[in-house]
């Protein structure tokens, strides 16, 4: 899907116009400097992490109160302009990629953390701070935000709360959804609404729970109360060995099926192994077929009991070399190669498509064998890191954007992955989002009555379907056209039977 | 792909007959909920027929039901094999259902440590008031495919669909457990559970009632052991049957007796922030979750409740009384009260299921 062609003359004279009437209206309600029109200066919001699809947004505006963003909104919806909020621009699934004919409604200036209170272990923080400033604002009082998504030292809450993300720790302390009370945001009309609450729950329908997530559809967050947690007071970490893919998917089932929680449960395949150490030379065991990264956090009492559970389990399944972090400098050196993954192969490959489904458990094995038959068909490399103890997946192809071909096949490729899961039981996304990536997917994974329902959902809150609409849910066309492909590549029968 | 499942057939067929008739359904798990809430009307909808656990996998965790399989039942089955629901769902009498579990959203003592029985929902199948079969989330931990649909779902008193299978996440019941007990006034109970809140201590469920605190510690065997050790105090023998009659609401300050309720007694459910301040309300008091639950039986006026609840940041449900007349749960301002009208006409158009159990006009 190509978003970039060139319109032409007529279209240009057009877009300018619009433009022009957009900026006008605009200017009543923000200050001249906080509207961005010129492409030089719309271009750095041109996509988020999902680098493969761009499009240059109609005006960026930049809002530095909750007023102007009142104001945006209701402006916006009396000229029926689309409105895609954006925080960070780190999303990998293009959730903040602009609408042509829409304004990028940049949150970067909803900075401030406005209060840290020991007493309910709870933060107040504006939409626009990072992941990671949470838990160094917290650190005074012992207290730490759980959810870390690897790209937390640039991502934002507010963009955690639209996508519901997780990350390593999310399998012992839940994903965002868990972990926040409270999101104050507008409605697509400009009005204030708060969604929770700072209590543990809210009267009437839990609307939180389908606003977290909701990849900003629904509402624009501006505010949100999260949860703080007692920083545990030691973490340990298992790096274990083993010699077949089969061995390591089995240990992972066991150590859960074992009734112990670790605070990470990670796998990496061999080449993934390799493309680490040589990035930041952890030590890594490069014979194994795979490594688990299995970490134990709590009471020191807790984490010498859970470590010894856990150093059973991986032995019994095959563990063919185990080795227990001594101290928080070697913890964090085992994690080292983990926390880069991403970076790492982007030093290998001058491009990699990250997927992100989730299947149960017990399949992790089957699912990289079959990962590893795919490299074979479409004739690309993938390097496996897993999120393994909550069976989340992120095979990372490798290819090369410049060669149209190649994004063809890997396109493919990460279709296949996404189908593969599905056929197993699972999920097309288990942290990243829809965004525009998996719109193919979801008509899969879903039935036109459930799609249905998701726009019925969007309506409710969105009637003129303007906050970043085209999202998440895939029109009735796109799904048939997309089933046709199916039918003749003969991949899925049957995806619009309903289940149950 | 299985043939239609002739319960569900049964059920659509219902929904689309009372929708011709312009009738309504009052769906119907085990009844033990009935009082909770705004009093059901309408034809009884049973789902007696929806029953069963259709899959459970210990190793992965999770757990598959359908609507009318007894609570009793499932726990029993996660028992075998050493799992439970972390969130412990009240059985205010026996014989209530899974759906009624998730339809009222209700956890118990551990909610605040262990989280609520919305946050343990993987996924559910919902009939909505069109009569269509809809599938939302999964069997599968993490999972942002699409809306989250199927927790928006949990705690809507059916107002949404009727809820026939559910997906639960489950876990290994600790392998130790621990109750302490201190005499406390109720500010420096208030307090102490702050301080509990803020230490990484294996707190599972905390509690205050005339003038004592409760803790209930679980985890493993030495976490518990060094917390006990912590605190200086020696554990209650046999604590168990305590917070399951407390889970339950079997202890007396739960059950007003029908002349308590005559004379104008109502039981309140107060949830707050925890650190609020204690309430200045006539009646008797009893604390749940580190303060963010607050039960109260009182014959204060409801505007009286209600004003002291949300001055505190939180809201008020009468849950036991003569005359609900007031409202069983707190109303909201606009917009708010816009989008659940909104969500009630995106699910049920017509209004034939359970119409007025969550508000009266909804």
């Amino acid at each position: 899907m190509s978003l970039t062609a060139l319109p032409d003359d007529a279209e240009a004279a057009q877009r300018g116009a619009r433009q022009a009437e957009v900026a006008a209206a605009l200017a009543h309600v923000l200050p001249k400097s906080a509207i961005l029109a010129r492409r030089e200066d719309t271009a750095p919001f041109e996509c988020d992490g999902l680098t493969a699809f761009r499009a240059t947004p109609m005006l960026v505006v930049i809002p530095d109160s909750e007023a102007q963003v009142a104001a945006t909104l209701r402006t916006c919806r009396d000229l029926g302009v689309p409105v895609v909020a954006r925080g960070a621009g780190t999303g990998l699934s293009g959730g903040a990629l602009p609408h042509r004919a829409g304004v990028t409604l940049s949150l970067a200036k909803f900075n401030r953390i406005l209060k840290v209170d020991p007493l309910s272990c709870t933060a107040v923080v504006q939409c626009g701070v990072r992941n990671l400033a949470i838990s160094e604002a917290a650190a005074p009082y012992g207290l730490y935000y759980a959810p870390d998504p690897s790209s937390q030292i640039a991502c934002t809450i507010g963009g955690n709360v639209a996508e519901n993300s997780g990350g390593v720790h999310c399998l012992k302390y839940g994903m965002t959804l868990h972990n926040v009370l409270r999101v104050r945001g507008f409605t697509a009309d400009g009005e204030p609404v708060e969604f929770g609450s700072e209590a543990l729950d809210a009267a009437g329908l839990d609307l939180l729970a389908v606003v977290i997530g909701s990849e900003g559809m629904l509402a624009v967050t501006t505010e949100v109360t999260v949860k703080l947690i007692p920083k545990p007071e030691l973490a340990r970490c298992i790096i274990a060995s083993f010699p077949t893919i089969e061995s390591a998917g089995g240990a992972v089932a066991n150590v859960i099926a074992s009734g112990i929680i670790p605070a990470g449960l990670e796998l990496m395949d061999r080449r993934m192994t390799e493309v680490a150490e040589k990035f930041v030379h952890a030590g890594y065991d490069l014979t194994a077929a795979a490594l688990l990264l299995c970490e134990s956090d709590g009471t020191p009492e807790e984490v010498a009991e859970e470590i010894a559970a856990m150093t059973r389990v991986l032995t019994q399944s095959g563990a063919s070399r185990i080795e227990v972090s001594q101290d928080e400098a070697q913890r964090l050196k085992f994690w080292s190669g983990r926390k880069s993954a991403f970076p790492a192969s982007g030093g290998i490959s001058p491009d990699y498509l990250c997927m992100d489904s989730t299947i149960p458990r017990r399949h992790l094995a089957r699912m990289l064998l079959a990962i590893q038959a795919m490299e074979e068909k479409y004739g690309l490399r993938c390097v496996n890191v897993f999120h393994a103890g909550d069976g989340n997946l992120h095979p990372l192809i490798l290819f090369d954007a410049n060669d149209p071909d190649q994004f063809r096949r890997c396109e493919q490729f990460g279709a296949d992955i996404l189908e593969a899961s599905l056929e197993l039981g699972g999920t097309v996304t288990g942290e990243h989002g829809v965004g525009v990536e998996k719109l193919n997917s979801m008509c899969v994974q879903f039935s036109p009555g459930e799609r249905e329902q998701f726009l019925a959902v969007k309506r409710a809150f969105d009637p003129r379907e303007l906050l970043n609409p085209g999202k998440v849910i895939p029109t009735l066309v796109r799904c048939a056209e997309y089933g046709r492909m199916h039918v003749h590549r003969g991949m899925l029968p049957f995806p619009d039977l309903p289940r149950f | 792909m299985a043939a239609p499942d002739p319960a569900i057939v049964r059920l659509i067929d219902h929904i689309q007959a009372a929708r011709g008739r312009g009738a309504v359904l009052a769906v119907c798990g085990g009844g033990t909920k009935a009082f909770y809430g705004e009093p059901p009307h309408g034809e009884p909808l049973r789902l007696g027929e929806l029953s069963g656990i259709s899959s459970y996998e210990p190793s992965e965790l999770v757990v598959t039901a359908r609507a009318a399989t007894p609570l009793e039942e499932l726990e029993a089955v996660l028992a075998e094999k050493g799992q439970c629901l972390p969130f412990e769902p009240p059985r205010f009498a026996p014989g209530g259902t899974v759906g009624g579990m998730v339809a009222s959203g209700l956890s118990g003592p551990s909610r605040a440590a262990l989280g609520s029985v919305r946050d343990y929902v993987l996924g559910l199948t919902l009939l909505n008031g069109r009569g269509e079969l809809l599938t939302f989330g999964g069997q599968v931990m993490k999972n942002v495919a699409g809306y989250d649909v199927s927790r928006l779902v949990v705690g809507s008193w059916g107002v949404l669909g009727i809820v026939c299978e559910v997906s639960l996440k489950v876990l290994c019941v600790r392998t130790a457990a621990a109750t302490l007990c201190f005499e406390r006034d109720e500010p420096g109970a208030l307090a102490e559970f702050a301080r509990w809140r803020a230490l990484p201590l294996p707190v599972h469920s905390t509690a205050w009632y005339e003038g004592r605190s409760y803790l209930r510690l679980a985890g493993a065997r030495a976490a518990v052991a060094s917390a006990c050790h912590k605190l200086g105090a020696v554990a209650l023998p046999d604590a168990d049957p305590w917070w399951r009659d407390l889970r339950d609401h079997a202890h007396e300050f739960f059950r007003p007796a029908e002349g308590d309720l005559a004379a104008g007694e109502c039981l309140w459910r107060l949830s707050l922030p925890p650190v609020a301040a204690p309430l200045e309300l006539p009646g008797r008091q009893l604390i749940e979750w580190g303060g963010a639950q607050r039960w109260w039986r009182t014959k204060a006026a409801a505007e009286e409740v209600r004003r002291a609840a949300a001055r505190a940041g939180g809201h008020a449900s009468l849950v036991r009384a003569r005359d609900k007349s007031s409202g069983a749960f707190t109303r909201l301002a606009e917009p708010l009260m816009r989008l659940h009208r909104s969500l009630k006409e995106a699910f049920d158009p017509d209004r034939v299921l359970n119409p007025g159990r969550l508000y009266a006009d909804l």
